[in-house]
Formats: structure tokens, sequence, C-alpha cells
């Protein structure tokens, strides 16, 4: 009895193995394993038996019939998993269609972009960023900042001014961000650092001149600050926004508030300072000179801290510098904009370039 | 200020090409605009020839056939000019020769005679404006003498930019000055010193004392009387008559000098006021003597309405804020700005009053500015001169009026001054220089630089003190001035360490408002808005065609005086009318939708003390005249979203754009509510039934709504929908950075629905307010999931369908529990009118 129950095994075995269907599968389930089948026949009838048989019978029936349940089953999944991958493999799409966006995707424009990276090249030099009113006292605009009323400095800048009848002083649109010099040193005591970032206004209007623009006001004021320490910020910031290798110049200048005064230029970031390109062209975005001009600067006059004395600004105790450079003009530069005023058209074929 | 190149070299030749004396001037304080070339590009090929003959052309009548003499023989040239006769010495331009503006001379044959070169006037080598005849030199060099000798010809000229400060360099000898301390050349006497004063004035002809001893029976001061009734608005006013004065052209080196440096030559008198300013940098004027009643001149300020013929052919009326200078008869000048053509020098004048003053630059610029006058001489007398330069003035012209114009200079000098402005030397204190440029330079290398550069310095141990120079008297007042006059001569450039500040400041960083902006920004950059910036300026009548009324605080509230265009007239109160506009060209220029926002600027009236931009007060200890509050505004129009192959986009809609409202307030970790004013329209541009108030907690913060029909049609527009939001106000109710962790519970909800009848008109937030209180703590959320009005519903109502959350936060809730919680809020909307719907 025992070599039948092998014997039926063997005969199970081979029909799983050679099943391939599911239904197959269960034809061989039924046949082998099913009520009607010998070996469930053989188990049932157990009892009938001489003694010495049973036992081998029972343990030898029972295990052939677990085994091959098991070897079903498995046969089952395989059978299934194989099944899956035939039908996805069925079923496909078009991957190189355009995915479905999650939602269109705005721009900052190149104005804020470049403000927010000076700022945080700023910050990262130890500078706190302040707003001033853009419509703003003459004191702050000019008389503070050491142009006395007649100083032909206020010349330099056509100002738009404010029909006021309310302000005993004449009003009008800031012509820089430097009345924040004076603000804020007569808000907080020395030390100071901090820059201005913001719109300011000049009466002229053309491919290179725009009413209104936007500055970035430095100021740092302290014990034993130098024109050196001036170089060596502007050098680090410029070194930021336009690459590791520019230098700096400083031409002397002047400005009311600022004594010394000079301009700042930036050595160019196409041709390397050479003023010429590798082909032996000239450098057509320094024009061959090798330096980009990008502001002014200079250490705060004696005379500022004239009028801030009562905030704590001693001119025989500190000293400090201040800058100020164009928003767009560094736009224009890293961005190659040949045009100020694309800036306030705002084409959405030109917001769009910039993420 | 023009400076050509060979009447600087008079006083000192730094030896450098033009570009690199440029580039070293620009290197220490003077930016040179651009170096320009007058007259042929190469004096190469132009000599000095002597006309032997000169016969009619045989076939031409305006022809002449010249025979010159050009140092390498007799040549034959043909020439047109009038004026041409033998025994002339000429310029004669050789075959080879390029005239300014690049023809090349050849030989050629003019009617059948072969011409072996050009006899050139004036204008065609750019030495003057005649151009009736020939340039005819009085006794000439010898024949082949290359022209460049006797003529300025290829003068290269610098055009500086000279800062208001610098009064020295609107004269040639202070531009040569600094050429000196540049360049360590030699620098001679200046002009008024017994330096050279042109080629062709004898510079032994002395100063004012040696003159004076030469000078004629007449006295200045009989024949002249200066009053002077305002001493602050003329400082000093100088005079000296000249007798048997020959007016006529000037020699051809001054014109060419003249013309070189930008000015019209007229006549030698006027020339001459005009070369002497050029070269000391103080303005001259000449009057005819005998036009001047009894020789009397008053300076005082003028009378309101008084009217004066100045000598640009124009009348000016003036006020008692200008001065004048007057005669018996009336006004002769406008002080420091223009003479009276009353007492023009002509032709026929004989007798001179040079006229050397100083006036109070402040006071001129006003004049100038309100006359909308500018003059060479008005724009050195704005920036302040000072008195003593009119003596050298009068030095220099007494000599060019002897020189060129055969002139008897009266004797004496009739000055009227006001006590000198006082000269204290300024002591520069060891180290000063280092402490404010970083940059040790010893005290020898200091008093060097200050002496090339014009100051008298005296040693005082290692301290300095230095007396300034006249002409640098109102620039140089301090210590610090000093230091940056010896820094910029000091090739700081070069020498100049680049260092960072030592001392500790506070920790640099954008405040929270700040950062958050940054965040709003970046909101709806997701969002797909595209960000803008606006003009701050704006036409009056935007007011109009947003329908605001007249009497709205934001009809105009900052107007400026002076405004480009009335386009720009204005300052902004709303950014709406900035973006629709925006809105409007884009899609004029072909775009099919436009999300943009912009975050800028208003400008309001002031209300209280501030508030800033971003809140709080700007610093400083007076208040801005206006506010400044940040806005931001968003405005869509068409589709945010762009249609793909799977979906076809649709237009954006009042609660698409509140969603982006929802997405901006959420990001700053806080939320807004809208809500419609029944009965009155949310804001006078805004769809009356689709727009509503913008509140985050219990204050408004501006507004969002579909834009009214009539005023999107005023910016071409179709549907739009937009917000306008003051920053300041959302970023308060943000917790960004303060939010503070509360526990949150293990146990399960238990979600319940309902649906309720209400109005039609109860907002929904409304109802959900009113389930909200009646809930109690244990329900921890109501949102409405549908509303439905239409078959079923009776008119006039719509259904709400909200879905309840209620959770504890120890222990897991039973039905019993929430029971009397969902009666009382069912008996709470009952009671507000709403119907449970089964």
């Amino acid at each position: 009895m025992v070599e039948r129950i092998e014997e039926i095994e063997a005969e199970a075995k081979a029909a799983v193995e050679a099943a391939d269907s599911a239904s197959e599968l269960e034809e061989t389930r039924v046949r082998f394993l099913g009520r009607k089948a010998e070996l469930t026949g053989i188990l049932r009838g157990i009892a009938d038996l001489p003694p010495e048989q049973r036992g081998p019978v029972g343990s030898t029936g029972n295990k052939v019939r677990k085994a091959l349940e098991g070897l079903i089953e498995a046969k089952v999944e395989g059978l299934r998993n194989a099944e899956l991958e035939k039908s996805l493999a069925g079923d496909r799409i078009d991957v190189s269609l355009p995915g479905s966006p999650a939602r269109a995707i705005g721009h900052i424009h190149p104005i804020t972009r470049t403000r927010r990276m000076i700022e945080d090249v700023m910050v990262g030099l130890g500078y706190q960023v302040m707003e001033g009113p853009e419509v703003e006292h003459d004191y702050y605009n000019f008389t503070a900042l050491n142009h006395p009323e007649g100083h032909p400095a206020r010349m330099l800048q056509d100002t738009f001014y404010v029909e006021d009848e309310e302000h005993v002083e004449q009003v009008l649109l800031r012509t820089h961000t430097s009345p924040m010099q004076v603000r804020a040193m007569e808000a907080s005591p020395p030390p100071l650092f901090m820059i201005v970032p913001g719109k300011t206004y000049r009466r002229d209007s053309d491919a290179t001149h725009s009413p209104m623009f936007h500055q970035v006001e430095g100021l740092a004021v302290g014990e034993g600050i130098t024109l050196a320490d001036l170089k060596g910020t502007l050098l680090a910031m410029l070194r930021e926004i336009f690459g590791p290798d520019r230098e700096i110049r400083m031409r002397p200048h002047f400005f009311p508030f600022t004594e010394p005064s000079v301009e700042f230029d930036v050595s160019c970031f196409r041709c390397g300072g050479s003023g010429s390109l590798d082909d032996g062209s000239r450098c057509g975005l320094c024009k061959g000179i090798g330096w980009i001009e990008l502001g002014g600067a200079g250490m705060v006059d004696p005379n500022v801290f004239g009028f801030v004395a009562d905030a704590g600004y001693d001119p025989d105790s500190v000293t400090g510098f201040a800058f100020g450079f164009g928003i767009e003009r560094i736009a224009m530069l890293r961005h190659g904009v040949g045009d100020l005023r694309l800036f306030f058209d705002n084409d959405v074929r030109m917001l769009e370039q910039f993420s | 200020m023009r400076v050509p190149y060979g009447w600087m070299a008079d006083y000192c030749d730094p030896g450098l090409e033009p570009r690199d004396l440029a580039e070293k001037m620009a290197m220490t304080g003077t930016e040179v605009e651009r170096v320009v070339t007058l007259g042929p590009p190469s004096p190469e090929g132009f000599v000095i020839g002597k006309v032997l003959a000169a016969e009619k052309h045989p076939d031409a009548d305006r022809l002449s056939v010249c025979q010159v003499d050009t140092g390498d023989g007799e040549r034959t040239i043909v020439c047109g000019a009038p004026n041409v006769a033998a025994g002339q010495t000429v310029v004669v331009a050789l075959p080879g020769a390029v005239m300014p503006g690049g023809m090349e001379i050849k030989q050629a044959k003019l009617r059948g005679v072969e011409s072996n070169g050009m006899i050139c006037s004036d204008r065609e080598l750019e030495l003057g404006e005649d151009h009736d005849g020939i340039l005819v030199l009085n006794d000439g060099p010898a024949p082949g003498t290359s022209a460049t000798e006797v003529l300025p010809l290829a003068e290269p000229v610098l055009e500086l930019e000279v800062t208001p400060n610098r009064t020295d360099c609107f004269g040639i000898y202070g531009v040569a000055r600094e050429a000196h301390a540049i360049s360590a050349a030699p620098l001679s006497p200046a002009p008024w010193n017994g330096g050279p004063i042109g080629p062709g004035v004898d510079s032994e002809a002395g100063d004012v004392e040696r003159l004076d001893d030469a000078a004629g029976e007449v006295k200045t001061a009989d024949r002249v009387r200066i009053m002077v009734r305002d001493e602050e608005l003329c400082p000093r006013f100088t005079a000296r008559g000249y007798t048997d004065v020959k007016v006529g052209p000037s020699p051809v080196w001054l014109k060419a000098r003249l013309i070189a440096a930008g000015m019209r030559p007229i006549s030698n008198v006027v020339d001459i006021t005009n070369y002497v300013m050029w070269l000391t940098g103080q303005p001259m004027h000449a009057y005819d003597l005998d036009l001047v009643p009894e020789g009397e001149l008053v300076i005082r300020r003028a009378e309101n309405g008084e009217k004066v013929a100045a000598l640009d052919g124009d009348e000016y009326e003036l006020t008692d804020q200008m001065v004048a200078v007057a005669d018996r008869n009336g006004l002769a000048g406008i002080g420091g700005m223009m003479g009276g053509s009353v007492s023009e020098v002509s032709a026929s004048t004989t007798t001179v009053l040079m006229e050397a003053a100083n006036w109070n630059g402040p006071n001129i610029l006003r004049t100038s500015r309100d006359l909308g006058l500018r003059s060479e001489a008005s724009s050195r007398f704005e920036k302040q001169l000072h008195p003593d330069l009119t003596l050298r003035a009068q030095a220099v012209a007494a000599r060019l009026m002897v020189g060129i114009c055969d002139a008897t200079p009266m004797t004496g000098l009739v000055d009227v001054a006001a006590p000198p402005p006082s000269s204290e030397p300024i002591r520069l204190r060891a180290g000063r220089v280092e402490r404010i440029l970083g940059l040790a330079i010893d005290a020898d290398r200091q008093a060097e630089a200050l002496e090339m550069l014009g100051f008298g310095v005296e040693r005082e141990g290692d301290d300095l003190l230095v007396k300034v120079p006249a002409d640098r008297h109102f620039d140089v007042t301090r210590e610090i001035d000093l230091v940056e006059e010896v820094g910029r001569i000091s090739d700081l450039d070069r020498n100049l360490p680049a260092t960072l500040p030592s001392g500790a400041g506070r920790p640099g960083g954008l405040s929270r408002q700040q950062a958050l902006q940054r965040r709003a920004e970046d909101s709806l950059r997701e969002s797909g808005f595209d960000e803008m910036v606006g003009w701050s300026f704006t036409d009056p009548a935007e007011a109009d065609r947003l329908r605001l009324d007249p009497e709205d605080p934001r009809a105009g509230a900052v107007r400026l005086a002076n405004p480009l265009s009335e386009d720009q007239s204005v300052m902004r109160t709303t950014l709406l009318g900035s973006v629709l506009g925006t809105a409007r060209r884009n899609l004029s220029r072909g775009a099919d939708r436009v999300a943009l926002f912009e975050c800028g600027r208003v400008y309001l009236p002031s209300g209280a003390f501030g508030p800033g931009p971003l809140g709080g007060d700007f610093p400083g200890n007076t208040r801005p005249p206006f506010n400044e509050p940040q806005h931001l505004c968003a405005l869509a129009v068409g589709s945010v979203d762009p249609s793909s192959w799977r979906t076809e986009a649709s237009g954006s809609d009042f609660f698409a754009l509140k969603g982006v409202l929802e997405h901006l307030a959420g990001g700053l970790g806080t939320a807004v509510t809208v809500e419609r004013i029944p009965g009155a329209p949310t804001q006078p541009f805004l769809h009356p039934g689709k727009s509503g108030v913008v509140r985050a907690g219990d204050r408004p913060i501006g507004w969002i709504g579909e834009i009214h029909p009539l005023v999107a049609a005023e910016y071409d527009l179709g549907s739009a929908v937009a917000f306008e939001i003051a920053l300041a106000d959302l970023l308060d109710a943000s917790p960004v950075g303060e939010e503070a962790y509360r526990d949150f519970t293990p146990f399960p909800p238990v979600d319940r629905d309902l649906a309720v009848l209400v109005e039609e008109d109860m907002p929904a937030s409304s109802v959900l307010a009113v389930v909200e209180e009646a809930g109690g703590e244990l329900l921890t959320g109501a949102s409405i999931f549908d509303v439905y009005s239409g078959e079923g519903i009776g008119a006039g109502e719509k259904s709400l369908a909200l879905r309840l959350r209620f959770r504890a936060p120890d222990r897991t809730l039973s039905d019993e529990e929430i029971e009397p919680v969902w009666s009382g809020i069912i008996e709470a909307l009952e009671k507000t009118g709403g119907k449970l719907r089964g």
C-alpha cells in the first residue's frame, strides 16, 4: 500500500509539472486530492487495514498529501504571476507624452532675483537689510547728505518734486537710496552694518536712463573702518556676484556725502579684464576697457556724521564707508539684457526667461 | 571741459599718449569721457607753402593756377579760393595727405591743369569756420616746414567730466597742474604769473604791476565807476579800461584753440574773454565803454519784472532774487550769467571795459534754473569761484589786449571787494591718512603730493600745516579733504589692500517680514503667476478708469510738481492699474492668457506715524511725508494652468483665484476669510456679486473679485479676476517661526455628514460658524463638501452638505456622547433658518 502511495505521488508530481494553466491545475488537484481521488480513498480506509499497516500508510499518505498541496499552491502562484506579467506587458502607454502639470509655474522678476542675490551676499557679510521711504524730505535726500541748498551737486541729479502744501520742507522722490544712511544712523548707534535695496527716481528717460530704477545702498560704520575695508567688502561682494576671479578697481571721484569718494569697477567677466576676446576681437561687454563701471562709494563724510552726532556718531571716534549701485545694471550684465526699459515693460516672454 | 592737449602742454607736457594720460586722470579723480582728434587724422603731408605766383585758370573763371614753393621745390596747385595771391604764406596739403573726414589728396587734373596738392582753408583744417578763402598766415616760417609747428593740426582734445567740486579743472592751467601731479613732469609758471599765454603773445609783457608802468595816461578809475550794492551776491567786481582797441578777427592760433575748446570765435576782444576763461577758469565780460553812460555800472538786485536784452538775442525778465548789472539807463547784463546787448563790443568799438567779477554760487545756480539759461560763465560761477581769481583773469587779459588788439590799457584796476574769505592753514595730523585709508603713507610723501597739487605745506613734527590755493578754497576746507588729496595721488588702485572690517557688528540677516515677503512672492510663483515690476507713477485718469470716486483717497494722493509727462504725474495708490495695464499689453502682443502679480508699494496720505512698507515705522527722527505700504496684487485672465493633451484648461474664475489667495495665506501658516458685504459693492472696480473683502482674523486686509466688466473693457480685457492685499497685515497674522506645539490625540475620530437647506444668500461661512459654535470642544472639524441648488430644492434656497468630525483627546467617543452635541448643532442650524434634509 505504501508503494502505491509513492506511485501516486510520482504520478501527481508529473501531472502538476505538466499543467500550464490554472484550469488544468485545478483538474489535477481534483484528480489527486479531490473527494474521489485514490489517495483520499486510501486515507479514508485506514481503519480497515490491519493494525500493523495503519501507521506507515497513514503517515506516508498524509505526508504525500501535504506535499502535493504545497506543490500545487506554488504552481498556482507561479502561473498567476506569469499571467499578470503577460497582461502588464500588453498594457502600454506612450511615455514620451508630456506629464500633466500639477500647476503652471510662475516666475520671479529678474530685478527681484538680483536684489535677493545681493541681499544674501551682504547678509553673509554681516549686514542687515532695511527699507526706506521713496517719497522723502529734502533734508534726508540732500541736506543731511552734505548737499546744502544751492549746492551744485544737487544739479547732478534731476529730481522729481512733489506738489505738497502740508510740509514746510520740500518733498521729493528720493534720487538715491542714500537718505537711509541718515535715517538708519538716527535710529541706531554704531556699529552699524546695513544695506538698503529699493526704488529710486530721476527725471531722465532713454535707453540707459529710466525715471524709476533700483539701487542698493550699503553703509558700515564703526571703529577703525577704512577705505581698504571698503575695497575688501566690495571685492568680496563682486566675486560672489560675478565670479571668484574678478578684481576691483576704485577711481577717485566726488560725492558730497563721502570723502574720499570713489567710483568702482569690476574686471570684465567676459574677457577676463583683458579687453579682448580669444579670437582677438574687442570685447563688447566692457568695450575693450577690461573694466565695467558699477557704482559709487567712499568714506562717510564727517559732515554727514555731524547731522547724527546726537545718535552717537562722532567723527573722531568712528569712521565708516558707504556704497551704492544699480540693481538693473547688475541684472543687465549678468543676463545680457540690452535695454533698461525691458525691465518695466513686463512682457511675459521676458519674465518667463527667469526662474 | 574740453582740453586741447597742445594748449595744456604749454604749461605741463606729461609726455604721455593722450589715451594714457586719460587713464591716469581717471585713476586720480578726473574722468575723461573721450579723447577726440580735431583736424586731419595725421599732420603728415601738411606743410607751409609760399605762393610765388597766382594766375587765372585759362579755362575756369573761378580757379587760379598757383606756383607754390613747398620747400621741396616749386609745384603747380589749382586753387578755388578768391583770396589767393602771390606772396602769401599758406598751408598746403601735399598728395597723400588725409583731410579731416578721410579724403586723401591726390594729384589731379583740374580743367586740364595738373594740380599737385591743395591750399587749405581754416575750415578744411577744422581750425576755424571761415570758408570764404584760404588760410593766410602772417610772416610764416620757411616753406616746407611741417604745418604742425605753427598750427594745432591733428590736435588731440581731452573731454573731461569735471566733478562740481573741482572748479580749478575748469581752466587749462588747473588741468596742467593736475597733469603735473600725476606725471611729475615739470610745470611752468601760471599765465598770470609770468608763464606763457599763447604762441603769439609776448610772455615778457609782464604782470599787472609792470603793465601799469607801461599803461597810458588815462586811469581806469577816471573813466569807470563801479558800485556794488549787494556784496553777498557780488563779493568782488574788478574792471580795467582799454583805449585804442582794434577790434577784428583773432589770430589763427587763438581761433584754433577756441574751436578746439568748443567755442565759436567772434572777434578778438570777445575771444580774449573766452580764452582767459578757458585758461584760468574765471569768466570775463567785455563792454564797449563808450556805450556805458558815464562809465557807471551798478551791481544790484534786479527789480521784479525788470527786463534785459542779453547777448544771445533773447530778452529775460528778472526777479528780485537775481543780481543784475545796471547802467544809468537800465540793465546792462545779468550778473554771472550773460552780458547785455546794450554795451556789446562791435567792430566799431575802440574803448573797452574788461570785467572780471565774483558772484554768489548758490544764487547763480538758482538764477540759472529759474531763467532756464546756462552759459559757460554761469556753469563756473554756480560752483562758487574764489574772489582772487578775478585778478588772475585781469592780468592775463591785459597781456592779450595789448598783444592782440594793440590796445592801450588804462592805469590801475577798479577793484570793489568784500572782505576775502578767510584762509587758515589746515592741519593734517600724523596717522590720520592711515586711519582713513587703511594704508600708511609717510609724511614726506604726503607733503610732496600736496605740493605738486599746488598746496603750501609746512612741517610740524609729523603733522602738516597746509595752505590751500585760491582755486581749491571751497573744495578743500578740512583735514579729511587733504586725506583725499593725498590718497588720490598715491596710486591707491595699486597700493590699497583689500581688507574686511574687523570690529564686531551685529549679525546680519533678513528681518522676519523680509523673509516672509520672499515666501509670499514664491507662493504666487508656485501658483503659476509671473512677477512684474510696474511704474510707481501713473496717469491721473487711472482713478477714473477704475471708477474711483473723486473723493476716494486713492484718487491720487501724491502728485508730482515736475513730471516727465502727464501719464506719469501721480504716484499710484493701488497696484491694480499697473497690473491691468500690463495684462492688456501682453494680450495685445499675442499672449493667450496672463497670470501676473506684483509686490510693490503704493503711496497714500499719511495717517498716523508710519507705517513702513512691511509694518512698523521707517527708521529716523522725522516721519516720512506719506505712507508707503507694500501691497501684493495678483490678476489672472484666462486659465492659470495651461491646457494639456489630457485636460482642456478653463478660464480662471473667482474660486480659482481664491484658491491662490488661500495657498498664499496657507504658505504663511495662516488663513484668510472672504466676506461679501450685502448691499454694498466691495470696490467700485469689482463685480458687485462676485467680490469680497479679504480678512486676516477680524482685520480687513484687501479685496478679491472679478473685475467689473466696464473696468475690464477699459483695459480691453474680457473676464479677469484679481486680488490685492496689504502685505504687512497678512504677515502680521502669520505665526511662522512662532508656532507653539500642541499635543495630538491617539484616539480615533467619528465622522458624520449632514445636509441643510438655507437661504441662497446665507454665506457658507456663516453656516460653518453656527455649526462650530454649537459643536463645542468635541467638534474638531467641519467642512463643506457639496453645494446644490436646482431641482428638488425650493427657489431662493440652496443645500449645503457638511462633514463633521468629532474627537476627544482622551478617549474613544461613543454614539451616546456625540448625540447631545449633534442635536445641539441641528437645533442651532434650525434656529438660523436652516432646514435639515432627510
